[in-house]
């Protein structure tokens, strides 16, 4: 909200410069975005009157002017079109200073003589119109300084009030509270009532007497329709950011302001019958002040007559029930809404205004009446008029209950660390405006006044105290507490340890978005729907991501396509997988991608790229971080978005945790990709649960091994010959290292050739040599038998 | 014997003009060997009378000990001079840069949370995880915030559905450790956070650390001297740390933190406060005999201010000159 610093000051006086005052707004919790002052820095301006304007000799678009400023007349050359005779305006004398230290002197346009400057808004850093140099009203006094004229030593505070403190969306309610702060009196809001001069009165009926239980209403006869409303309001009207449009309309518009009560006129000939204040009916139909058509839901509040929809309780009036420059009758509605009448309403119609900002945090269910009656005060001095009686439409019962609170002592010491003496309770919450009863077992019953919407609760009692006391006052300690000994489950590798895995490994974190573009997901996970969002930001923000790659071959993207061709990434992150039961699976899942070069380029690096191997190494250090490498293993499967020949899927006992493979060359190409790109995608847990290590006593007796060279059919994959070795050779092999893979020159095509370490060692004694042999020869038979292999020649 | 002087000069020059080590072997050979030169003289003495044999072997003894010594000086050299080439030879330029992997690095948001973690865990917090496809329930209702509440708006929500969201905080989290734990409850939950708004200051997606502390007697002041000091150890410097009354529906007293790094200026690093009392009710604690305090701040925000970053669209681009200069 923003508002005029002199304005509040009318009201409340504390002895503070403009930023002090500002910085205790915000420490008492109403933020304090900006202050601006309502002009540029100027002097020497004054008001001046324009005694005659004639064309400039040698210029067109200039005039020649004759300025009189009370005492003297000085001849100026002005270029705007509305500089005329008879206009009063701003009139910067030689000497005087504009915004941007900006000198007047005397000087020749065009030959002529010019004494001055006549200004627009502009340039007096008053707004940003520069249509023309300013109007100001015919009854200014000639000589005046214009910053005295115009009130212009003010400055705009915008304060960005929380959605609690409604009751500091008026000058009112500022002032209240910032006599609190200051402990300073505040301006006496007491409103004269207005005598009615006529007996017309407009019939109310109150039928959502929960959303509307107080409807106050009078009807004013013969105003002058032609009447302008005074610069004092509309100046106070636009430092607070609102336009001034028509009399009846500003009077509602600074009721609101000053007061806090949004109010709504009506124009009282285009009413039928009675207002009856009732809920929509599904799809009826409205015409607003800003001439758009709604379509009314049936949880809308509305003012209506015998014929229809008049206006948007609360929110905004209709376009045919408004006052214009014709209305001579008027209606004015000052009407208290229940909250939760009002609150989302208009932002379901996609609007927000003044009124229904107010509504929604909760207006003084008590001020209705006090604000009508200095709407008419102000209106009968503006426009004139009769006013008839104020009449007043109210169900008690749904009026918002007056909260009593208990508030301890003990409570408020134990809250806040501290003993808070009793009376500075009792000012702050009194100067609050709440009614203190003393009560036993040291405590109040504080009765809490209409304005305030946000106390219910012995706890927002406390947070005023705090609040007003000052956060900054109240004590500091650092917490007392017992410190038992946390779980630490040492079969769990951390998530810490693993980045720091990959890290070591030459893998760079990555942070992709989890919601990505539905396209790309259908790319790399063609037969999942992923789940949308109702409301993305965009298209490429549309679904979230049912796996981490599509993110990070973006990432991949962005950075070839700023040079860099060796990329190594990793994200950890929840990927989001719809079931086929409903329900979405939300995993936490490790993935990574590597291209380019299998080492970074230096004078000892080879010069080879990366391949499914360069992954599949990194993935196989991955699984062994929990000691249980054994319980992983890769199985040769397709995934639609890795090669199919170069891809494996990562299983766990039964069950498949992730993938690694080469990108798909399809979509290396759709992409754009430089290739080959390789990715591995698992999930966490499966990565994160190792097991303890235990203890298996080590054998005393040598260890023997034996080197075969073997020549198999391509196909056959190394897996099985590793399982066919380890089946054959009996329970003394300890391992089998493959050391040696070639194909080509000296090897039939279609075959391979692999060199094969066998070690055995027994734990209770040595093995002889026949045993060994024959060991040997079964795992030969074996191979020979079931993978068709032969030793090598 | 006449020819001893002759044949140690004969030795010393011999071993002199020996050039390498193999060179000096011979020599040794030749002559003090099992069949050199000065060895057979040895053998000869028992040519001599029993009184000449003592002084005679003594002399010969004498000899041999002298070129003995000659050896193995003129060993020792070679020895000397053999390394000096070969170190010579072996002389590499270790300017070049060493043969090594390269080290890959953390992403700067998940360095500040690790930072932000380590704090909070070496005073008794555990970290707490959750979904981060929320239900309407765990992200508003049960922290206080009803439906149609204005301070819905200040969230700008994605939504699913009417009930299923993303959260926009990770108090979610609090709020289903709560119902599943009785206190004394530390928590800190951190995590990816969803908001509706994008431009330079604001993300869709960002990171936020939320905190919760309950126990008995917690009061406001802990609140303050666990924030005041984290805010300081976190930046390791004395920053000043301002407390400013705010609003969330789930804390009362609501509190936003700001802070001056020594230039007069305030930054709103972190929002907080006073678990509110239906935010424990819903999740089955009693206000009555608990308190509690709750804070949540932006990883981002304050990776920014610690790192110098200067446009939050950085973090989410995985830009490698970017990433890179968090190693």
């Amino acid at each position: 909200m923003k508002f005029s610093e002199q304005w509040l000051r009318e009201w409340v006086k504390p002895a503070l410069s403009t930023q002090a005052l500002a910085d205790q707004l915000s420490l008492a919790g109403l933020e304090v975005d900006d202050v601006t002052g309502v002009a540029g820095h100027f002097e020497g301006v004054v008001v001046a009157e324009i005694i005659s304007a004639e064309q400039h000799p040698d210029a067109d678009k200039l005039q020649v002017c004759q300025v009189n400023d009370g005492t003297e007349t000085f001849q100026v050359v002005c270029g705007a079109a509305n500089a005329r005779m008879g206009l009063k305006t701003a009139f910067a004398r030689v000497g005087a200073k504009l915004p941007g230290d900006f000198k007047i002197k005397k000087a020749k346009l065009r030959g002529v003589e010019s004494m001055g400057m006549l200004c627009a808004e502009d340039e007096l850093g008053i707004s940003d119109d520069h249509s023309g140099i300013m109007e100001l009203s015919a009854d200014a006094p000639l000589g005046v300084d214009l910053r005295e004229f115009l009130n212009l030593n003010d400055s705009v505070i915008d304060v960005d009030l929380t959605p609690n403190r409604g009751d500091c969306l008026s000058i009112a309610g500022l002032a209240r509270e910032v006599g609190v702060l200051n402990q300073v009196p505040v301006a006496d809001v007491t409103i004269e009532a207005v005598p009615a001069v006529c007996d017309d009165t407009f019939s109310v009926t109150l039928d959502a007497a929960g959303a509307c239980p107080r409807y106050v209403g009078r009807v004013i006869r013969n105003i002058n329709p032609k009447a302008t409303t005074p610069l004092w309001m509309q100046e106070k009207l636009r430092r607070s950011g609102i336009r001034s449009i028509d009399p009846v309309v500003d009077v509602t518009n600074y009721i609101l302001l000053e007061l806090g009560q949004p109010m709504h006129a009506f124009d009282l000939n285009k009413l039928s019958d009675a207002i009856v204040v009732r809920l929509a009916k599904q799809g009826e139909t409205l015409v607003l002040l800003d001439e758009t058509d709604v379509t009314l839901n049936d949880d809308t509040l509305l003012i209506t007559d015998a014929k229809g929809p008049l206006a948007m309780a609360g929110i905004m009036g209709g376009d045919a029930s408004g006052v214009t420059d014709e209305t001579c009758d008027i209606f004015l509605e000052s009407a208290f809404f229940n909250p939760l009448a009002i609150v989302g309403r208009a932002r379901n119609y996609g609007l927000h205004t003044d009124s229904s900002h107010r509504f929604e945090r909760g207006v003084d269910w008590q001020l209705q009446r006090q604000a009508i009656e200095r709407a008419t005060a102000l209106l009968l001095d503006i426009v004139g008029g009769e006013p008839g009686p104020v009449t007043e439409a109210v169900s008690e019962t749904d009026l918002p209950k007056v909260p009593v609170v208990t508030l301890r002592e003990s409570r408020i010491n134990s809250m806040l660390a501290m003993t808070m003496p009793e009376a500075t309770v009792e000012d702050i919450l009194t100067r609050l405006g709440m009614h203190l009863k003393r009560i036993e077992g040291q405590a109040w019953e504080v009765t809490v006044p209409s304005w305030r919407f946000d106390i219910t609760l012995e706890v927002d009692l406390i947070e005023e105290i705090a609040r007003v006391y000052g956060y900054d006052n109240l004590p500091v300690r650092t917490p007392i507490a017992q410190l038992p000994l946390p779980p630490i489950a040492e079969n769990q590798v951390t998530l810490n340890r693993i980045r720091r895995h990959l890290m070591a490994r030459d893998y760079q974190e990555a942070v992709t978005y989890s919601f990505i573009e539905v396209g790309l997901s259908k790319l790399f996970d063609p037969d999942t729907q992923p789940l949308a969002l109702a409301n993305p930001i965009s298209a490429e923000m549309a679904v979230m991501r049912t796996s981490l790659w599509p993110g990070l071959i973006k990432a991949v993207s962005y950075n070839q396509n700023r040079q860099q061709a060796r990329i190594r990434l990793f994200e950890t992150g929840q990927r989001f997988v719809p079931q086929a039961n409903g329900g979405l699976l939300q995993e936490n899942t490790l993935a990574g991608v590597i291209t380019g070069a299998r080492d970074a380029e230096g004078w000892t690096s080879a010069k080879d790229k990366i391949d499914f191997f360069d992954i599949k190494g990194d993935v196989e250090s991955l699984l062994s971080l929990g000691g249980c490498k054994e319980a992983f293993s890769f199985v040769a499967s397709e995934h639609p978005a890795l090669h199919p020949g170069q891809s494996a899927r990562v299983v766990r006992g039964e069950d498949t945790i992730g993938y690694v493979g080469a990108l798909h060359p399809e979509l290396v190409k759709k992409l754009d990709l430089t290739g080959p790109v390789y990715l591995f995608e698992l999930q966490q847990d499966a990565v994160t649960l190792g097991q303890l290590p235990r203890y298996t006593a080590l054998s005393k007796y040598p260890e023997m091994r034996r080197d075969l060279s073997l020549i198999v059919d391509e196909q056959i994959d190394f897996d099985r010959i590793r399982r066919t070795v380890k089946n054959a050779a009996g329970e003394a092999l300890k391992k089998v290292t493959l050391f040696d893979l070639y194909q080509g020159q000296g090897i039939e095509a279609g075959r391979k050739s692999l060199a094969l370490g066998l070690t055995w060692q027994h734990p209770s004694r040595t093995l002889t040599d026949e045993e060994i042999n024959s060991s040997v020869t079964a795992v030969m038979s074996a191979l020979t038998n079931d993978c068709g292999a032969s030793l090598r020649e | 014997m006449e020819n001893l002087a002759q044949l140690l000069e004969q030795g010393k020059q011999a071993v002199a003009q020996a050039d390498t080590i193999r060179d000096l072997d011979e020599v040794r050979v030749q002559y003090l060997g099992k069949k050199g030169e000065l060895t057979q003289l040895l053998k000869g003495l028992g040519k001599l009378s029993a009184e000449e044999r003592p002084a005679a072997g003594a002399k010969i003894n004498e000899a041999k000990e002298a070129l003995q010594a000659e050896l193995e000086e003129r060993k020792a050299l070679l020895e000397a001079q053999a390394m000096q080439k070969q170190l010579a030879s072996e002389r590499i330029d270790v300017t070049l840069p060493g043969r090594k992997t390269e080290l890959g690095g953390m992403h700067p948001v998940t360095r500040t949370l690790e930072r932000i973690e380590a704090f909070f865990g070496s005073i008794g917090y555990s970290v707490a995880e959750g979904p981060e496809v929320e239900d309407d329930y765990h992200n508003f209702e049960a922290l206080n915030i009803p439906a149609h509440h204005p301070a819905r708006a200040m969230h700008d929500t994605f939504y699913f559905d009417a009930h299923t969201l993303l959260r926009t905080h990770t108090s979610p989290v609090q709020v289903r450790t709560m119902e599943e734990k009785q206190p004394p409850i530390r928590i800190i939950c951190p995590g990816r956070v969803y908001r509706c708004d994008y431009d330079q200051t604001h993300s869709p997606m960002f990171h936020q650390v939320e905190g919760l502390l309950v126990d008995k007697n917690v009061s406001f002041a802990d609140l303050k001297g666990t924030l005041e000091e984290f805010l300081r150890e976190f930046f390791e410097e004395d920053v000043k740390v301002r407390f400013r009354p705010s609003y969330f529906p789930f804390t009362e007293p609501s509190i936003e933190v700001d802070i001056d790094r020594g230039d007069g200026k305030w930054l709103e690093v972190l929002g907080c406060g006073m678990v509110h009392p239906k935010v424990f009710e819903y999740s089955g604690i009693d206000p009555e005999v608990y308190t509690g305090f709750a804070f949540g701040m932006g990883v981002e925000r304050l990776a920014m201010l610690r790192y110098g970053v200067n446009d939050l669209r950085l973090f989410f681009e995985n830009d490698l000159r970017f990433l890179g200069q968090f190693r």
